[in-house]
């Protein structure tokens, strides 16, 4: 169940709630992160729905979390990190195809892992846990088909 | 940089940094959560998930505002049926590929140069979700 260990699991997850806990206690924002390609795409977009008032006005700190969490992760990889930089094996092909779906569904879901998963939870949100238990559901059986086509990595 | 964008780039490292800490950003150890193999996963979401809860429930209501000015609103979205298709049509895409939004983009910190395509075409279905509701 656990050949890794609990311990960098749950240290990394607090860690990732003392990060969204900060910006929610100082600003009232909440850090989540599907809304930033919607947010982002208002500069490039005349769409009326990315030209939304609330996307024109959340995209500049959107953008600034975005590259908190890469800062963070780069952060990580110089000091603490046992592998040091490091690349995924996964085949192309589904990083394109799924990374497809996960922009579309987001959007259209209205949250991810952190807009559902953490900030939803965390604000008692039944919509969030009906979208959580939906997604996570989903992607167990997606995970598992693939293995069963023996498509690897 | 004004001050609340300087708590949400301190806040943005510390998710960054879990996430990598947490192992989120290898797409194969989400996959091995989604496979059943190793469901630390679990802990990250649950332990992220109850930091906050603890600020939103009970720091945040003595707080009463915000510290550098605003409202607190919890979040919440109405339930609807495009929201369950999204979720659906997000968990294919994460059960395939192991990505999710935020664990894809802090992935770019760890040097993870391919992950660049996904994000990519995390903005295409984002842009196609936009086109379709415009």
């Amino acid at each position: 169940m656990f050949p890794l260990g609990i311990e960098p699991y749950l240290i990394g997850g607090i860690i990732i709630g003392i990060g969204v806990s900060i910006v929610y206690l100082t600003t009232g924002l909440h850090a989540t992160q599907s809304s930033f390609f919607t947010t982002t795409l208002s500069w490039f977009s005349k769409r009326i729905h990315f030209q939304k008032e609330k996307n024109i006005k959340e995209r500049n700190w959107r953008l600034v979390l975005a590259s908190g969490l890469i800062l963070g992760a780069l952060i990580h990889t110089l000091t603490l990190s046992p592998t040091g930089f490091w690349t995924t094996s996964v085949q192309l092909w589904r990083l394109v195809l799924g990374g497809l779906l996960v922009g579309f569904g987001t959007r259209l879901s209205r949250g991810c892992t952190s807009g559902h998963g953490i900030s939803g939870l965390a604000s008692r949100s039944k919509t969030s846990l009906y979208a959580v238990l939906v997604f996570m559901g989903v992607a167990i059986v997606t995970a598992n088909i693939v293995q069963l086509l023996g498509i690897l990595p | 940089m004004n001050k609340n964008n300087i708590m949400v780039l301190l806040g943005g490292i510390l998710f960054g940094f879990g996430l990598a800490y947490s192992g989120m950003t290898k797409q194969e150890i989400v996959l091995s959560f989604l496979q059943m193999k190793d469901l630390g996963l679990i802990f990250v979401l649950g332990g992220a998930a109850a930091v906050t809860f603890i600020a939103i429930n009970v720091i945040a209501k003595y707080l009463k505002a915000p510290l550098l000015g605003g409202d607190f609103k919890p979040r919440h979205r109405p339930i609807s049926r495009n929201l369950i298709i999204g979720a659906v049509i997000f968990g294919i895409g994460w059960g395939l590929s192991g990505q999710c939004p935020g664990s894809a983009i802090a992935s770019l910190g760890t040097g993870n140069l391919p992950v660049i395509l996904g994000i990519a075409a995390m903005f295409v279905g984002a842009y196609l979700w936009g086109f379709l509701d415009s």
